[in-house]
């Protein structure tokens, strides 16, 4: 925002309150009303309203306080931010940003714990990034608001709190590329948002028992990096993928048919894909937690695959 | 009680206000002899009145007395002759199959378009919904980009790959041509938002119908433009039907000049140039000053909804044929051009065979035009810079043809370091972004690359 004047906020609470999670904090009292802006509870008009100014060139970026309630703007997402550059013949650009947290948090209810990741992956015209550390999250935030196309960016409700050094100097993550969590021989474990700390844990146990698994963080989720993928895959011959959509129409069942159709030849076995169960997300916490993946699911599963 | 309202006629006469309003002219100085000269007389001034006055809701409504010259006059004229002629040929195209899918015609509302962009400038922006022939024709656009999109060709406005519905002109500030009833609104609220951020001095009509009236995110989106102060002027184009569906039996309170509540509005004679420029002009200083109104422009279509509805199931041709008798835009125009002796009737029925012959001239034109070629499918689908645009087409075609092309259309790129600062970003590495998402003839991508 220092940088770029047409860069603007808009969301809930994201300027006088600093953001349901903090990711604005500070922004309001830095930059003003015009540049943060508190919008009512309007997600579909909204969301249009930052389309509409990505139309004249400003570079908005669109807070949904919880990804879920972009739902509201689905219209707004799919045929206008979506659309418009294609069936404009190329007239209008849209460097719209629209992120906010998703993912299943702790005991949130079904509403609060959607993963729009699934909806939105058939939107042409749109890419989607999905964050997992401070560094990367700020990497792909920039990335984002530079990029000329809209950017749909994911973040985690549970992952706001994570602690890390970052560099000083300017620096950005290219919005198509997987990152290289560990470099493995054994199996390919595809992973994004919140699930990469899932299987980092199901690695320490795995490395204990004698495997070595290769983690990759997928993180561009619209397009994939089959580039990095596939090299994994050539290498490992295995894959596994963990993911947090649910297992019907997920990001994990479009990375299985794209690595299938792409890399069939370099399999030794089935793709396995590990996804949270097709159920609205209760409430109780011990039924929440067997909705999503967990570590011990993680470690069966690359036991079975690596016999 | 709702049912009552078809049998009396008297509600239909809504519709239904005679002329003669227009003309009578307050003044006009002197009885010029014909046309010639007149023809381009931007000089005199001729006063007149609109046919009925405006109806203001929260604000202080314009006068009814407009001044105009012989030069607008005829330029009204030319203007919605062309657009009615447009509209008229574009239903034989359709009905010739030259026109596919949905084609929603604006014949009967060209004041509308008209008498907006004669109060504006080109820095103000548009935006509507489906039926925009017209006003991407009032923006700046040509027969022949209109009909070449029509028909799907390479050289229509949006390179054949939008359609009647996605008429866009970036360089005029018309921001289309959308699908989705009512979408447009919060659209042209987020230009009116940018304009005030880049503290333009221009402003945003977005225009909507009777049906979009009813959406949700159009009070949304007039609550936030409020809040703001946003420069946005919400246009209704009443044409009383909401596709099937009559205003009465869609609205409770069809006063949609009134429907923003706390937000001004005004209602217009939508088949009157004039009214119709004087309303306009009136919102977009109010606009400025004070944030959105509203404007309902009591117009009419003679067609149906679309190409595929005849129009006369739910109303009775008695009605459709009333208005174009009663309250014809064209016509006014034309009666005040003769009323004040500015042209003959032979002079004007003269430049409608120009404009035909211009509307056909087009259509011939459009229709040696080619569809898009097959790479046509994956342009625009992303802006460049990603590396994203190719990565369809690479698939569609053999590898080799496209190293030399890319590095052309990546020659760009190099500039993508500097931009982003990022030492990632060079040429080669967009190729390797480029070629990522190959299937399996990555095999050999890594030499090439």
């Amino acid at each position: 925002m220092d940088r770029d004047p047409t860069v603007c906020v808009m969301g809930e609470d994201v300027g006088h309150y600093g953001g349901s999670y903090k990711v604005t904090k500070g922004l309001a009292e830095k930059f003003g009303d015009l540049r943060v802006l508190d919008t009512p509870i309007a997600e579909n008009s909204f969301t249009g309203m930052g389309i509409g100014a990505a139309m004249t060139g400003l570079r908005p970026i669109v807070e949904g306080m919880n990804m879920g309630f972009l739902l509201l703007a689905f219209n707004q997402i799919s045929n206008n931010c979506g659309m418009l550059h294609y069936t404009s013949g190329g007239q209008f650009k849209i460097p719209i940003v629209i992120r906010g947290p998703g993912g299943v948090g702790r005991q949130l209810g079904a509403e609060h714990s959607q993963r729009l990741e699934s909806y939105f992956q058939s939107i042409p015209g749109i890419q989607m990034v999905a964050c997992s550390t401070p560094y990367n999250a700020k990497g792909l935030m920039k990335a984002a608001i530079r990029s000329e196309n809209p950017v749909i960016l994911f973040e985690h409700v549970l992952l706001y709190n994570l602690k890390e050094r970052i560099p000083d100097e300017e620096y950005i993550c290219n919005l198509e590329e997987a990152e290289m969590v560990r470099p493995g021989e054994h199996v390919t474990i595809l992973t994004y948002s919140r699930m990469r700390y899932h299987v980092m844990q199901a690695a320490k146990t795995l490395v204990n028992k004698g495997y070595d698994p290769e983690v990759i963080d997928i993180r561009s989720l619209k397009p994939f990096d089959l580039h990095t993928i596939g090299n994994s895959v050539k290498k490992t011959h295995r894959v596994l993928i963990v993911e947090e959509c649910m297992r019907t129409g997920g990001i994990g069942a479009s990375l299985t048919s794209a690595i299938n159709e792409n890399f069939h030849d370099y399999l030794d076995a089935p793709i396995v894909c590990l996804s949270s169960q097709d159920v609205p997300t209760p409430y109780a916490g011990t039924l929440e937690d067997w909705t999503v993946v967990q570590p011990a699911q993680i470690v069966t599963a690359v036991e079975q695959l690596c016999h | 009680m709702a049912l009552s309202h078809i049998a009396t006629s008297s509600s239909r006469s809504n519709l239904l206000r005679p002329l003669t309003a227009a003309l009578s002219c307050a003044s006009h100085p002197l009885r010029r002899p014909i046309s010639s000269s007149a023809a381009a007389d931007d000089s005199t001034t001729l006063t007149i009145e609109t046919s009925v006055p405006f109806t203001a809701h929260r604000c202080e409504e314009p006068s009814r007395t407009i001044e105009t010259t012989p030069k607008e006059l005829l330029t009204f004229f030319h203007d919605m002759a062309t657009m009615r002629r447009m509209e008229i040929a574009a239903d034989s195209l359709y009905k010739a199959k030259l026109i596919r899918g949905f084609c929603h015609l604006y014949d009967g509302q060209e004041a509308v378009a008209v008498g907006m962009e004669a109060a504006i400038t080109k820095k103000d922006a548009i935006i509507t919904a489906y039926r925009d022939h017209c006003i991407f024709l009032g923006r700046g656009g040509t027969l022949l980009q209109v009909f070449a999109e029509l028909m799907g060709r390479q050289a229509g406005c949006s390179r054949g790959k939008g359609g009647s519905m996605h008429f866009y002109k970036k360089d005029a500030g018309f921001f289309g041509g959308h699908g989705i009833v009512g979408a447009q609104v919060p659209l042209g609220c987020g230009i009116a938002f940018a304009q005030k951020y880049s503290k333009d001095e221009t402003v945003t009509f977005a225009l909507y119908g009777d049906g979009a009236a009813n959406q949700g995110q159009l009070f949304e989106a007039l609550n936030i433009a409020a809040l703001w102060d946003l420069p946005a002027i919400l246009v209704c184009e009443n044409n009383h039907y909401g596709m099937g569906t009559a205003e009465w039996r869609a609205a409770k309170s069809p006063a949609y000049y009134k429907r923003g509540d706390y937000v001004p509005g005004l209602k217009v004679d939508g088949m009157d140039a004039f009214a119709v420029k004087q309303a306009c002009k009136f919102a977009k200083e109010h606009a400025l000053k004070n944030g959105p109104i509203i404007l309902e422009m009591d117009t009419y279509r003679y067609h149906g909804h679309s190409m595929s509805d005849p129009g006369s199931t739910y109303r009775t041709r008695d009605e459709i044929s009333g208005v174009r008798q009663e309250r014809d835009p064209l016509e006014r125009i034309r009666k005040l051009i003769l009323a004040h002796d500015i042209a003959t009737e032979k002079e004007l029925k003269d430049t409608e065979k120009e404009i035909r012959k211009e509307v056909d001239e087009a259509i011939a034109k459009a229709k040696e035009i080619p569809m898009p070629d097959p790479p046509e499918l994956f342009t625009n689908i992303y802006v460049k810079d990603s590396g994203l645009e190719l990565l369809n087409v690479i698939i569609a075609y053999d590898l080799d043809e496209f190293i030399d092309e890319t590095a052309l259309l990546y020659s760009d790129s190099l500039d993508l370091q500097q931009q982003t600062g990022n030492p990632e970003h060079s040429l080669r590495h967009e190729l390797v972004l480029c070629f990522r998402f190959l299937g399996s003839s990555t095999t050999n991508w890594e030499s090439r690359a």
